[in-house]
């Protein structure tokens, strides 16, 4: 049986209280939410920590608050399942609820958090592996080693950001709020992630995720597109998180698509959004926007499938979620998110 | 050194004081503690389902839950789906229709349905395979299962009435008993 | 209650024995097992895939807190392999490491965390030797050597076999196809992690639990290794959490556990990890296909030539077995009057390939089925009716000398038509939707032992007590299959009384009678036989004592209902504990056995021992795709199967099976793989397998299994157990080749390999937008010498079974020696 490395545990019983337990040793001390990513790579030994700080009984970062008519606040202990039965998420973000229900499976969403999933580590084929494989393998840069083997002359780690949650609340402009003793700050999510497989965190190792800020809806339609091999349980090897809203004569007015699981970071579609800013949503805006697409995603051969076929199936995914958020008809033979699945509810 | 924990944790609704280094998880300390062995387990990553548990009604993975984190909830395990010597209606329907093969994904599916039967006797096929998505089986091709849980939610609504296969053995050659 | 027959659980969909158990988490499997003073043992594997061992260095493991006992190559010398001709393996490698995940040494310790964490303190210094990743290097004559035996170099064994005249049909035939298939690896992944505790007895004897499906061949193996009688090692094949294969040979971890048992005088656990579990592997073994089929314009064959190669990973394992076996299946279900095999296996650095359910059928069945729709198509005929026209007729006996009993295939193929509504839909869902049909057939047993000898392949011994109770004992081995049901069932049925009075005691190489394993879809025939001898003879003891006791003729009595009455007169009888009582009161204690041993095959040439079986179950398989072109994204609505397996003895178990193989074929089919990678050259030896987890090696979800329409067709068999045929592989076969027919009747491209990834389909559908030939598949295959090749007259040529040149060719190579050589440089 695989089992996790010895460790000591504290149980913060406030935000302060686990403002000030992570900063006594920021270096060797993780926070632990659901510990669904967290503990699994420590089973594995990529990460290491002497402490955890779980974050589990910290009232303040539970809870979802506000409706959608204005800001709404989410606690980033709050559980990938309990977010997707709230009614308010529901009516306001549905494509945030779709995202969510996307992630893994069932049983594990009962215990991953959305803080967790936002802070996810970034993944890739030669680094998500035991400790003996990665031995046979040498090593890669995201752990030990100068190599990275997905481009071995590259200088940099191509770990991709695996989230499902975070191409959708980037697009919709989501914010959070990190907080560590040295006070609080809010931040644009997008700035939470950095394109480094390896330093892929905006936020300090002392700084706590609070929680999640979602804009207003007015009226922003959302939605995510995830692509993966099974209905349940896979990462995304691409996920599309698109966000718009229409002027009075259906034309485009505000855009910002974001791809998951082909940077180490949710990377802006911008030449996508370029296409159908100020035009309506049509056939043709639509198919333009995912050939823009195309190109902006640079996969490579760090998750399943060929790296190729998920450049070209950028264009697809994007046309997907912009047809959907159009109103156009699903194209023919569409599979939905899952590959083999007679069909997916959502 | 790492400090020992005194654990007082509810399995089954019996008390359980036990002294547990803070990295062992709930699912070593059901198996290798508790001697709850029902627990089975298939990958220790979070990738099978087969460790599923239910900690205040809902499935988790006990691969990765800590046990120290478990302190004042509830955790059932497959050993306590059955009051005495009475099967569960989902472990009749398990036994009945075959829905359990090598028996090794049996427990982990049995506590994911039964969180889901709990919210929604009347669970749709959909519904059911949705539900069930993260719990892996390579015997059955899943479908012994749905209608086993399906049959199970009837039961707990107040029909037994059995699947076709059960009520007339001959009806299987006439095709499909689930669609 | 009982049917007109007097049966009353036979042809029941009646609860399985084991289910009470399964659903209430009281059965134990090995990991669940624990004994007083048990201490956990970890495994050092190799880190490189090829290497000479230069020194190991365990005193630092050997000083870590909690560490018992440490054992290397020196303390565990002799080889072993399930397969007499390739005992080729070590229980810890002495010299040489073959792939990652090879063992070299063993730590025990208190607790498995101490063990694992004093294998880390193991210095092992190695010198690399080439890194031999797949065809291509095995191939090359320049490269070093994985064995010092075999065929040729790096090739394992090879196979030349001519029955009739293939040039001859050629010449007859309208229409000649030529392919190139490939059929990927893929692998068992049962749930349970494989595990095994070892109990020394303390007075030199060992008791190995473990979970296996082949007691009595970890039995042998554990002889061999430990040097001890074999009466003093007791193996007990506990309940498998899934087998598939995968849990066919004996382990090096199996092994390790007793002699660290016998070392320390305590009993030694150990279970594997999910990754050493993809490195115990002996899964479907990779294979290139040159397929060569002469067809009538009618759709019927004139002859075939298949030649195959097989990457065997880095142990012989079945591999002589499965390479026969990727030509052996070929001739059982259509006529097939001229047919040569070429095959051929090789070694590389990877886990062994070995038997994995269909064994070595999977791929050349694949190749058939998918050139057949080809040929259907180039001629114009319905592919369904091409089948039907030309089945391989029952009570036959084949072109390579296979003796076909009863044979369904007809009828199935009519089932899953009719179901499925083929004449009406196919080709005519428009573009994106399609159908497409394969047929199969397996074994139910192999004919011959994999040890040649006399003896029966299964016994069954019965107990009867004077309460009423039966003890059955039998080795046969439970793996989710359902045999401990079967087997209580065969005597319940012919005792006329209920399961509950059946106390089994299976799979215990110290208390039951030998059963070979639970491999080639063996146990329900054999087992079944064994278990109706067995109670047929002590319902015959019994019925003589009552017959004496009630005055009536011992023929007129019924055993049925827990009594033995007069037929003429049910109200006359006694209950079935008096009528024991009885019979024990005039001839002591009672028991009885049956033993069964498969009838002798035709086939006389050298190879002709793999293929023969007592019976083949036949298969038919329609599947519906829906392919997305813009993607490539195939999805499977619905799959039609129908299989006739002779008689349905539990027809919610056979529908479970069915079930369960068409998952395991729509895994095989889209997306499981066991795909390697191999760093590049110039910076690394390295070769590992890509995913040995279970989130990326991709086995399918609740939301990925397709509707699956079974029907149970029931040709009884006379060699089977109330005509019964196996269930458990057969159905997986068809459902690869169908899902690529049914992709080709929805887009229009063709996929000839497996797993059949949305990119393939995606890049032969642009092929074929831009005017090409919209295929996907393996380009070419190589060249290869198979060495001379057996001439084998048909029966149809009026042969006796025997090759003509057998004297002429010899006994080729491929015994150990150990003859490492090295030729020249690619």
């Amino acid at each position: 049986m695989l089992r996790l490395p010895e460790f000591t545990l504290h149980q913060a019983r406030s935000l302060q209280e686990a403002c000030a337990l992570v900063a006594e040793a920021p270096q060797s001390t993780r926070l632990l939410a659901g510990g669904t990513d967290l503990l699994p790579n420590m089973k594995r030994r990529h990460q290491h920590a002497q402490r955890l700080v779980a974050l589990r009984n910290v009232s303040e970062l539970r809870g979802v608050a506000g409706h959608g008519s204005g800001e709404m606040r989410v606690g980033a202990m709050s559980t990938l399942s309990q977010l997707a039965r709230n009614q308010e998420l529901q009516k306001s973000w549905p494509g945030f609820v779709r995202a969510l229900r996307s992630i893994s499976s069932p049983v594990l969403r009962t215990t991953g958090t959305i803080g967790g999933n936002l802070c996810l580590d970034t993944r890739c084929n030669y680094y998500n592996q035991s400790e003996e494989w990665r031995q046979a393998i040498g090593g890669c840069m995201k752990e030990v080693g100068d190599t990275c083997w997905v481009a071995p002359s590259s200088s940099h780690c191509w770990a991709i950001s695996a989230s499902d949650s975070a191409p959708l609340l980037c697009a919709i402009g989501a914010r959070v709020r990190l907080a560590s003793v040295r006070g609080e700050r809010v931040i644009p999510l997008e700035q939470l992630f950095v394109d480094d497989g390896i330093a892929y965190l905006g936020k300090a190792a002392d700084e706590v995720l609070v929680d999640i800020l979602l804009p207003p809806v007015a009226n922003t339609r959302a939605t995510y597109w995830k692509l993966r091999r099974r209905g349940s349980i896979d990462f995304p090897v691409l996920g599309v998180g698109a966000a718009l809203r229409l002027d009075a004569h259906g034309v485009v007015e505000h855009v910002r698509i974001y791809l998951g699981a082909v940077a180490s970071a949710p990377l802006r579609a911008e030449k996508a959004e370029e296409a159908l800013l100020g035009q309506p949503l049509t056939e043709a805006s639509v198919r333009a926007a995912g050939e823009a697409a195309r190109g902006v995603a640079n996969a490579l051969d760090n998750t399943d499938f060929t790296m190729l076929w998920r450049r070209q199936m950028t264009a697809v995914w994007v046309e997907g979620a912009l047809r959907e958020l159009g109103g156009l008809a699903p194209r023919a033979h569409m599979p939905e998110m899952p590959l083999g699945a007679p069909g997916m509810v959502v | 050194m790492p400090t020992v924990l005194n654990l007082e944790l509810s399995v089954n609704g019996e008390p359980r004081q036990l002294l547990v280094p803070p990295h062992h998880s709930l699912l070593e300390v059901l198996r290798e503690r508790c001697g709850l062995t029902g627990t089975k387990h298939g990958c220790e990553l979070g990738e099978c389902g087969t460790c599923t548990v239910l900690l205040d009604g809902e499935p988790v993975l006990a691969c990765l839950v800590l046990a120290a984190e478990c302190v004042g909830r509830r955790i059932e395990t497959v050993e306590g789906l059955s009051v005495g010597a009475e099967l569960h209606p989902l472990q009749r329907a398990f036994a009945d229709l075959g829905a359990a093969q090598c028996g090794y994904c049996t427990p982990g599916m049995l506590m994911t349905a039964k969180a889901l039967l709990d919210e929604n006797p009347r669970a749709e096929e959909m519904e059911i395979r949705e539900a069930l998505a993260g719990n892996l089986c390579r015997c059955t091709g899943y479908w012994k299962i749905i209608e086993a849980v399906q049959w199970a939610g009837r039961i707990l609504a107040g029909d037994p009435t059995p699947p076709a296969i059960l009520r007339e053995p001959s009806e299987v050659k006439g095709g499909c008993s689930h669609g | 209650m009982a049917d007109a027959k007097g049966r009353n659980i036979i042809g029941t969909s009646f609860r399985r024995v084991d289910a009470v158990g399964k659903v209430s988490g009281r059965t134990q499997f090995a990991d669940d097992l624990t004994f007083p003073r048990m201490v956990h043992m970890k495994l050092l594997r190799s880190p490189l895939p090829h290497a000479q061992i230069v020194s190991i260095d365990t005193s630092a493991a050997e000083q870590a807190l909690g560490v018992l006992g440490v054992l290397t190559g020196r303390d565990v010398p002799v080889p072993f392999g399930i397969l007499p001709v390739s005992h080729d393996e070590h229980a810890l490698c002495p010299d040489k490491v073959r792939f990652v995940g090879d063992p070299v040494a063993a730590v025990a310790a208190l607790t498995e965390e101490q063990a694992q964490a004093a294998v880390a303190l193991l210095r092992v210094e190695w010198k690399s030797l080439d890194t031999i990743a797949g065809y291509d290097d095995a191939l090359c004559s320049g490269k070093d050597q994985i064995h010092g035996y075999g065929d040729d170099h790096n090739f394992h064994k090879k196979v030349s076999l001519r029955f009739g005249d293939p040039e001859a049909g050629f010449k007859e035939a309208d229409l000649i196809l030529e392919d190139t298939m490939f059929f990927d690896g893929n692998t068992h992944l049962p749930m349970e992690e494989h595990a095994t505790v070892a109990v020394p007895e303390g007075d030199g004897r060992v008791a190995v639990w473990s979970s296996t499906q082949t007691p009595h061949y970890l039995h042998k193996a554990l002889t061999k290794v430990l040097g001890l009688p074999a009466p003093w090692i007791r193996v007990i094949g506990v309940t498998n959490g899934g087998g598939f294969g995968g849990k066919s040979d004996p382990f090096n971890h199996e092994i390790v556990a007793a002699k660290m048992a016998l070392k320390l005088g305590r009993p030694v656990k150990i279970c594997l990890t999910r990754e050493e579990v993809f490195q115990c592997h002996r899964g479907r073994h990779p294979t290139l296909m040159s397929i060569r089929s002469g067809f009538r314009k009618d759709g019927s064959f004139t002859a075939q030539h298949l030649k195959t190669l097989l990457d065997g990973g880095a142990y012989g394992s079945y591999g002589v077995a499965s390479t026969y076996y990727t030509g052996a299946l070929q001739t059982v279900t259509y006529k097939l009057p001229h047919y040569q095999f070429d095959g051929a296996r090789v070694w590389t650095n990877k886990p062994p390939c070995g038997p994995k359910r269909g064994h070595g059928t999977p791929q050349p069945r694949f190749a058939l089925e998918v050139q057949m729709d080809k040929a259907a198509h180039v001629l114009g005929l319905d592919p369904a009716q091409m089948r039907l026209n030309q089945l391989q007729p029952k009570d036959s006996v084949t072109a390579n000398w296979l003796r076909i009993g009863s044979m369904g295939l007809g009828a199935c193929i009519e089932a899953v038509r009719r179901e499925s509504r083929w004449d009406e839909r196919r080709s005519k869902l428009g573009v994106g939707r399609g159908l497409g049909i394969a047929c199969s057939s397996y074994l139910s047993g192999a004919g011959l032992p994999i040890n040649w000898n006399h003896m029966p392949h299964t016994g069954v011994q019965l107990k009867l007590d004077r309460s009423g109770g039966v003890a059955v004992f039998c080795g046969q081995t439970e793996i989710g299959q359902g045999s401990d049901s079967i087997l209580a069932a065969c005597v319940a049925e012919v005792l006329g009384i209920t399961l509950q009075d059946i106390r089994l005691c299976v799979a215990d190489t110290d208390l039951t009678p030998v059963d070979l394993g639970s491999y080639s879809s063996r146990v329900t025939l054999m087992m079944g036989n064994a278990a109706v001898q067995a109670a047929e003879r002590a319902k015959e003891i019994i019925a003589r004592a009552v017959a004496e006791e009630l005055k009536v003729a011992a023929t007129s009595l019924v055993f049925a209902e827990r009594r033995v009455f007069d037929a003429s007169n049910p109200e006359h009888g006694l209950s079935f504990a008096d009528a024991v009582q009885a019979a024990e009161g005039r001839y002591g204690t009672l028991g009885t056995t049956g033993s069964y041993t498969p009838p002798r095959a035709p086939g006389r040439y050298r190879g002709a021992g793999v293929g023969p079986s007592p019976a083949y179950s036949y298969s038919a398989c329609i599947v519906e795709v829906d392919v997305d072109p813009a993607s490539g994204i195939v999805r499977v609505p619905n799959v039609w199967i129908a299989h006739d397996v002779g008689r349905a003895l539990n027809p919610a178990s056979v529908a479970g099976q069915v079930e369960g193989s068409i998952y395991m074929g729509i895994g095989e089919a889209l997306m499981e793989e066991s795909a390697f990678r191999r760093l590049p050259a110039k910076l690394s030896s390295a070769l590992v397998h890509k995913f040995p987890n279970m989130l990326e090696y991709k086995s399918p979800t609740f939301l990925d299994m397709p509707r699956v329409h079974t029907t149970i067709i029931e040709e009884p068999d006379v060699n089977g157990p109330f005509g019964a045929k196996e269930v458990g592989q057969g159905p997986l076969l068809p459902v690869m080749p169908a899902v690529a027919n049914a992709i080709f009747d929805a887009v229009g491209v063709r996929i000839d390999q497996v797993p059949i990834h949305p990119w393939m389909v995606f890049k032969a559908l642009d092929e074929k937008r831009r005017g090409g030939e919209g295929r996907y598949g393996p380009k070419q295959f190589p060249a290869i010498d198979y060495g001379d090749c057996l001439l084998v007259p048909t029966p149809e040529q009026g042969g006796d079974g025997k090759a003509r040149n057998a004297d002429e060719i010899g006994v080729r190579s491929g015994t150990m020696s150990d003859t490492a050589k090295k030729g020249k440089p690619c």
